[in-house]
């Protein structure tokens, strides 16, 4: 090693004031067209959710037998609680049951949300976690990545069916249920990253030095898997809303009586050829909230990922 | 080429013992008695005694782990008590739609997604590019069954130019069978359609760069012959490897299609079995997927070195 001569000093010095000046990740991805027209998306839909009760809906577990089955745009007359009388427009219909469809995709927002949402953060700390410890930890390697091999050879749908069937059918079931088949990839996808960073000479630096394990991977290797974890789990939940509606619709996700887009369709299969609105609204927000996600999802993947974006 | 083989088969058995692993521990995992379980609510005492037998509950459990993947390797998957039958038998007699379904998607998908991903490609940044991109987002995005119904609603309801539901085998009326299983493919094949118009476009594009390609071009080669002969061959094998990733979403997709359009295949089976808690058959067809789909993406691994002589292990 050669002594290090005062312009070296000078040009460090120079190159990590200009780093500190350069825009931040997060700033260049905000700025991304894809980021902001799915995002955008995305806020209003969060809105919805959040506003449900606001929206002009009313209770959307709430049984009326004398309005069953009414097309969209139906003058409905009901009963108050005080016993007088009241008229509101079902929208959207309802369903087979009396139900206020509109009412029941509104809420439904939240229930696809909170699925995304959950799926990908149980999805990516699992995966975080267990592909930390596999590139960290040499002897475990081989045994953990064999049982990750064979959790992918199983199809995620089919996996996802399996331990809902072991686990009964619950929202939280149901979020794990989903989010297992998924965090293979993840814990790939950080495993990739940890055997790259580990030869790093910060690394070999930082384990020179006496820093323990755990601060080293916590410290050193953690950050660098944060920009295609963000990646991925946006991924990760544009899936997990589907897989949820998927379950649903086959009548072994979340219960029926919640209100949630795939219990809809699910409910207006039988009676699809006269009443396709109970299929057609839920399928619209759906495909609309997905969308959303992918694209934002694209956006972010070119700007914080350069390098997957190039391998598609 | 034979020790390449060979070694790729060796390293399929580990992926396979741990699929076989927990499908054995999902019955084990439930709770509740497993013979009970498996003998669904209308058994009788006598019944769930001859189950417990039989599966050698009172043993050790790797035990039972070597009873179960015995029999399984002997053909015998048990049976289903909710049919009333072997569950080789149940699946023998579902297997037939799910296969002719997975072979028209497969031949739909790879037939229209492969020249859109080329023609893209090679239009880089034109309309026509943008309209393939836009068709691959939505079609990730679209969950199947809202397509298959809205394939239903227009096609079959509002035009009543397609049956809209059911099935037809194949030696019963050949030509039924296929009218039928027009919307079904569309319907599984969209998701596997954007997916391979994706990878054909990016794959297609790197090679596009490449010197030869130049070289093909100054030679005088028409745009086809270069397109298809120096570009779509040397892209050949990310497109392949992402059609066999892609049989998890056919399998998983098949499940979902069969119920929207009533077919009788093994989905469908798998849908029933769930709701009828009937485990050997769940177990079985976890199974026989698993299996398909690790066998299919070997063949695919065997198949680059046919594809691109420049691979060798």
């Amino acid at each position: 090693m050669s002594a290090t001569t005062p312009e070296d000093i000078v040009d460090s010095a120079a190159i990590a004031s200009a780093s500190t000046k350069r825009r931040p990740l997060w700033a260049l991805a905000i700025r991304n067209p894809s980021v902001i027209f799915g995002g955008t998306i995305l806020l209003i839909m969060v809105a919805i959710a959040i506003l449900a009760p606001f929206l002009g809906t009313v209770d959307p577990t709430h049984i009326d037998p004398a309005a069953r089955n009414k097309k969209p745009d139906t003058v409905i007359t009901y009963r108050l609680e005080d016993g007088t009388q009241a008229k509101r427009t079902a929208w959207m219909g309802t369903d087979s049951l009396g139900r206020d469809v509109y009412s029941r995709v509104i809420y439904g927002t939240r229930v696809s949300l909170i699925v995304g949402v959950c799926c990908a953060a149980v999805a990516i700390s699992l995966g975080l976690v267990i592909g930390l410890v596999s590139g960290y930890i040499r002897w475990l390697d081989g045994f953990i990545m064999r049982i990750m091999d064979g959790l992918m050879a199983i199809p995620g749908i089919l996996l996802a069916i399996a331990l809902v069937s072991i686990w009964r059918a619950g929202l939280i079931t149901v979020i794990f249920a989903i989010a297992v088949p998924d965090t293979p990839r993840v814990v790939r996808l950080v495993r990739s990253i940890v055997l790259t960073v580990r030869e790093e000479p910060y690394v070999e630096g930082a384990v020179s030095v006496g820093t323990p394990t755990w601060l080293v991977m916590f410290r050193h290797i953690l950050p660098n898997t944060i920009a295609p974890l963000i990646v991925q789990a946006t991924f990760t939940a544009a899936a997990a809303i589907i897989t949820e509606a998927i379950l649903s619709f086959l009548g072994i996700g979340i219960p029926p009586e919640t209100p949630s887009w795939g219990n809809i369709m699910a409910e207006g299969r039988t009676l699809f050829r006269v009443f396709p609105h109970n299929i057609l609204y839920p399928g619209i927000f759906l495909a609309l909230t997905v969308l959303a996600i992918n694209i934002m999802g694209d956006g972010l993947r070119d700007t914080l990922d350069p390098k997957m974006s190039k391998k598609v | 080429m034979l020790d390449f083989i060979a070694r790729r088969l060796v390293s399929i058995i580990p992926v396979l013992a741990v699929v076989a692993i927990f499908v054995f521990l999902m019955l084990r995992l439930t709770p509740g008695d497993p013979a009970a379980v498996i003998a669904g609510d209308n058994a009788t005492s006598d019944q769930i005694a001859a189950i417990r037998e039989k599966l050698g509950l009172d043993l050790p459990i790797w035990q039972q782990f070597a009873i179960w993947i015995g029999d399984i390797l002997h053909g015998n998957f048990g049976e289903s008590f909710f049919f009333k039958k072997t569950v080789v038998e149940l699946i023998e007699q579902r297997l037939e739609p799910t296969v002719a379904l997975a072979i028209c998607t497969l031949i739909f998908a790879i037939v229209t997604a492969v020249p859109m991903g080329v023609i893209a490609a090679y239009r880089q940044g034109s309309i026509v590019d943008r309209v393939v991109m836009g068709f691959s987002v939505l079609g990730f995005s679209v969950p199947s069954f809202v397509i298959g119904y809205c394939l239903i609603y227009v096609f079959a309801i509002d035009l009543g130019w397609l049956p809209v539901q059911g099935y037809t085998r194949i030696e019963t009326d050949f030509w039924a069978f296929l009218v039928r299983m027009i919307l079904p493919t569309i319907t599984l094949g969209i998701i596997y359609v954007a997916l391979i118009a994706r990878i054909t476009r990016a794959s297609v594009l790197e090679v596009l760069n490449e010197d030869y390609i130049r070289t093909a071009r100054a030679k005088g080669l028409s745009n086809r012959v270069v397109l298809m002969r120096h570009a779509l061959r040397n892209a050949a094998v990310p497109i392949l490897t992402v059609i066999g990733l892609g049989v998890a979403l056919l399998i998983g997709g098949a499940v979902v299609t069969e119920s929207v359009f009533g077919l009788p295949g093994l989905g469908r089976l798998t849908v029933e079995a769930v709701l009828s808690r009937d485990f050997p058959t769940i177990q079985a067809v976890i199974l026989l997927f698993s299996v398909v789909y690790v066998l299919i993406n070997l063949l695919i691994d065997i198949g680059y070195t046919i594809f691109d002589p420049r691979i060798r292990y």
